[in-house]
């Protein structure tokens, strides 16, 4: 989810055509991208092209994004058809199967797909159109300008003479490629802003659709592995006899193969049972007899790490941020509030537990991964094999969920490895306790906050200090000048206008492997910042919503989703006896989202939330229906991980192992929730995480409002209990 | 290892595994129909529900020669039933998967209820569906989609 996955410059416009061969256009970025990745801007034409079009009219668009559920498997080329003038439906969808031949870092993360294509897609298309009306012109040598293309066909407008793109492919190709080629206006788009049918479904409801786990490749063996239990620890001894003895065992090998990959990939120690079926490799790994030096991590737990985050945050930080006079402005303040507020790590538990199928020989190696970051799996596979990158396919299958978990290369690294010392295709399958283990995890956070009411109950000052491990640190990153902007984001960027604020961050030095997981610092500094909110809007005694109005003043994209909630939740309105709502709104990847929650509580304080009322502002539009879902999605993911969602460790080891012990949401806890999208022509924001931040903080809010105690620390229900307190 | 006579949407096959394996690996490994899901080996979140006597069940946790003596209907034969059909034109019109994983083990357990519930309650179903997780939050989606295909009113929401 870095930056380098969204470029929004403009590069420029390169066919890659040859005579004969059809219409291929590049759209080429900035040379720096290039620079990045060691090549030469002007080499390998054809293959990076994003659309092609042959003599027979088969149109191609490679996408480069994996599609995870988000549905950038038709959003993408709803942009491209939506210029080309094609039915979207005859776009055929490829993947891009060598990242460092690809024109940009190849990974989806950080809500960037669209906004980190919409201009170039369109660009690529509106070029192509261009190039196939001139085409058309010379054909029957008349005007471009009486030329108009539609359906996949050029029209001569005062004849009626019609060519189809097939017809014409292969001479557009040859001509120059326009470089600002005029794009539609938005007021014609048919696509752009419709409810087009996902392509992916049918195949998603007949069992066709091949995730990762699918993959099946002639001569294919099977891979389970036991590692180390304790978070770094590592493999002493192991009495592999009876599990060799078991039916279909192949091979037992110890991991990792290099201390170098282990770096790379932060993979875990272990022993993997390389098996000719999964059953037989589960099997005999569970027959494993191993010893474990269990390292320095031996007595991590989470009373110890909490309390060290305690005593972390009585001491200043580093400046994320200051307004005003910061802290200074609290002493003689007319009231002031204080409180803490904790949140656990938290597991991804994508549906489709981890797993990579490799294949290595001596003259190359292929991956097919379930990913959200190629490039980083083809580079893995190439510090494992040694071999270039050329000779390194990375082949992307649909993703059983991603939310951050697999841009990690982990699994790719092992199934390389085994491929490598079997000399057969591995297929590695991890359990769902593996999955829930061995994750790169939410951090966990300590925030202390302190705020000033005026005489007449204004905000005059706003302290936040954020304490927690950090995924840069954790992925051997550490920030240069101290801050990691995943850490304070959704905090560092408090939307508010009181005049004076500090927002400082202490990076925690715990061991425990992190990584990004949906909404990424917002996940957790959305809910502890707008309910802290809630807590200095009743000292001052306020409504909640009234007083966001109040700081959001010149905040127009905030307030216009923060008002649009509120009115079609009836914020104003009197709900039933024993019904309570909650708001809060966030901006997060460059979307403005508010929700309001409506809830009850159980005789023992269990939460119901019944409704969840979302307003959503991401600018121009591609598909609402993929909007509402994500949406909808990401209030689901964020509501379980409120509601129950919680890693904890002792012994260096993590308690929870599958869904009993580590709860989602199931389908009688599930709220109605309403999406309204704000018609927008502002800068276009992501979609897949941006739904998340405000779910936890509304339901929160609303708990607040029904009990008058704010709700500091989470989850909500601990061990099939809720920790709220009532009467 | 024994030889395990299985019948599998309609198709007898003979298979030689050792009688405790799951019959979701028998599937997925052995006879290679990959819709029915690994999601928890544990009966946690029923992305393995497949049809054994026209019953749901997890086949992550059913060893294969407990499902002998009964036919097994999967994901992959779900059109062949107007039931299963309904269903999956209703996710489609419904637009109910995301990621999809979870979705083959959804769609058999609705399709389950419907055969014995051809009209459900929102009770019903979420009763029906309680065993099915959806990490995509689709469920709101799944309700719909299966009060559609019952021919019911479309419920939008408790």
């Amino acid at each position: 989810m870095g930056a380098d996955t969204l470029i929004s410059r403009r590069g420029f416009l390169k066919t890659g055509a040859t005579a004969g061969a059809g219409l291929a256009i590049a759209f080429y970025l900035p040379s720096r991208v290039f620079q990045r990745l060691g090549q030469d801007a002007g080499a390998a034409l054809e293959p990076n092209a994003w659309l092609h079009i042959g003599s027979d009219g088969v149109v191609t668009m490679m996408v480069d994004k994996s599609e995870m559920g988000q549905g950038v498997y038709t959003s993408l080329p709803m942009i491209l058809a939506e210029e080309l003038e094609v039915d979207w439906k005859s776009v055929r969808v490829e993947a891009p199967t060598n990242p460092a031949g690809w024109q940009r870092r190849m990974g989806t993360g950080g809500s960037s797909s669209i906004r980190g294509s919409y201009e170039m897609l369109r660009q690529t298309g509106a070029a192509a159109r261009a190039m196939l009306v001139q085409a058309a012109a010379l054909e029957w040598n008349v005007d471009a300008s009486t030329c108009r293309a539609e359906h996949g066909m050029v029209v001569h407008v005062p004849t009626g003479r019609k060519l189809p793109y097939g017809k014409l492919a292969d001479r557009a190709g040859t001509l120059p490629v326009p470089a600002d080629p005029p794009l539609k206006d938005p007021k014609d788009f048919r696509l752009l802003g419709t409810r087009v049918a996902r392509i992916d479904t049918p195949s998603k409801v007949n069992g066709s659709a091949r995730f990762g786990i699918d993959v099946r490749v002639p001569g294919m063996l099977y891979a389970s592995i036991e590692r180390s239990p304790v978070i770094g620890g590592r493999v002493k001894r192991v009495d592999d006899a009876r599990a060799r003895s078991m039916p279909g065992v192949k091979r037992i090998v110890q991991l990792p193969g290099s201390p170098e990959e282990q770096q790379m990939a932060r993979t875990a120690s272990g022993v993997a049972v390389v098996a000719d079926s999964y059953w037989h490799a589960y099997s005999a790994r569970r027959a494993l007899a191993i010893a474990w030096d269990e390292g320095e991590n031996a007595t991590l737990d989470s009373a110890r790490i909490s309390a060290r985050l305690a005593e972390l945050a009585a001491k200043p930080g580093v400046e994320a941020r200051k307004e005003g006079r910061g802290s200074a402005a609290l002493a003689g303040a007319a009231r002031t509030i204080e409180a803490t507020y904790e949140v656990p790590f938290l597991a991804h538990a994508t549906m489709e537990p981890m797993n990579c199928t490799a294949h290595v020989r001596a003259d190359g190696c292929d991956v097919w991964a379930p990913t959200q970051g190629q490039s980083g799996a083809q580079q893995v596979a190439m510090a494992i094999t040694g071999l270039p990158p050329e000779k390194v396919r990375v082949h992307t299958t649909y993703l059983g969920g991603g939310f951050g978990r697999r841009s990690e290369t982990d699994f790719v690294a092992e199934a390389v490895r085994l491929s490598k010392e079997v000399g057969a295709p591995v297929q590695v399958i991890w359990t769902r306790e593996d999955d829930v283990r061995h994750d790169f995890y939410r951090p966990t956070t300590y925030n202390k906050f302190a705020a000033a009411l005026d005489a007449n109950g204004n905000p005059i000052a706003w302290t936040h200090r954020i304490v927690g491990p950090s995924i840069s640190v954790s992925k051997g990153r550490p920030p240069r000048d101290g801050i990691d902007g995943s850490l304070v984001e959704g905090a560092a960027n408090v939307p508010y206008e009181i005049p004076n604020i500090l927002v400082e961050q202490t990076i925690a030095d715990i061991p425990v492997p992190l990584g990004y997981w949906r909404s990424v610092g917002s996940s957790h500094n959305a809910v502890v910042t707008e309910a802290f909110f809630d807590e200095v809007a009743r000292a001052a005694g306020k409504d909640p919503y009234e007083l966001r109005r109040a700081l959001l003043a010149n905040h127009p994209r905030h307030l216009l989703v923060l008002d649009l909630a509120a009115e079609k939740a009836g914020w104003k309105t009197p709900l039933p006896t024993g019904r309570y709502r909650g708001i809060a709104v966030a901006e997060a990847f460059g979307s403005y989202v508010a929700e309001v929650a409506e809830i009850s509580l159980a005789d023992d304080g269990t939460p119901r939330v019944h409704r969840v009322v979302c307003a959503v502002d991401c600018g121009p539009v591609v598909n609402p229906d993929t909007i509402e879902a994500q949406m909808e999605g990401g209030i689901v993911y964020g509501l379980a991980a409120a509601l129950t969602g919680e890693i904890t460790l002792e012994h260096g080891r993590v308690q929870q192992g599958n869904f009993d012990a580590y709860p989602v949401l199931r389908m009688r806890e599930m709220p109605a929730i309403e999406v309204y999208i704000v018609p927008s022509t502002e800068k276009q924001g992501g979609i897949g995480e941006p739904g998340v931040p405000p779910i936890a903080p509304a339901v929160c809010n609303a708990i607040f409002a029904a009990t008058g105690k704010p709700v500091r620390s989470l989850p909500i229900i601990r061990n099939g209990k809720s920790r709220i307190a009532m009467g | 290892m024994s030889a395990i006579t299985l019948t599998v949407n309609g198709k007898r096959h003979t298979v030689d595994v050792s009688p405790d394996t799951p019959l979701l690996w028998v599937l997925r490994d052995t006879l290679n129909m990959t819709g029915t899901k690994f999601g928890c080996g544990a009966a946690l979140c029923g992305a393995c529900t497949v049809h054994l006597g026209g019953r749901p069940i997890r086949s992550c946790i059913t060893p294969v020669a407990a499902a002998a003596n009964a036919p097994v209907t999967t994901i992959e034969a779900l059109a062949e039933q107007d039931v299963g059909r309904r269903l999956q034109e209703a996710w489609i019109a419904e637009e109910v998967p995301q990621c999809g994983y979870c979705q083959s083990g959804q769609l058999m357990s609705a399709a389950a209820l419907l055969a014995r519930t051809p009209h459900p309650s929102d009770a019903d179903i979420e009763s029906a569906m309680q065993g099915n997780i959806c990490r995509c939050g689709t469920y709101q989606r799944i309700r719909r989609a299966i009060h559609r295909a019952s021919g019911s009113e479309v419920s939008h929401g408790s």
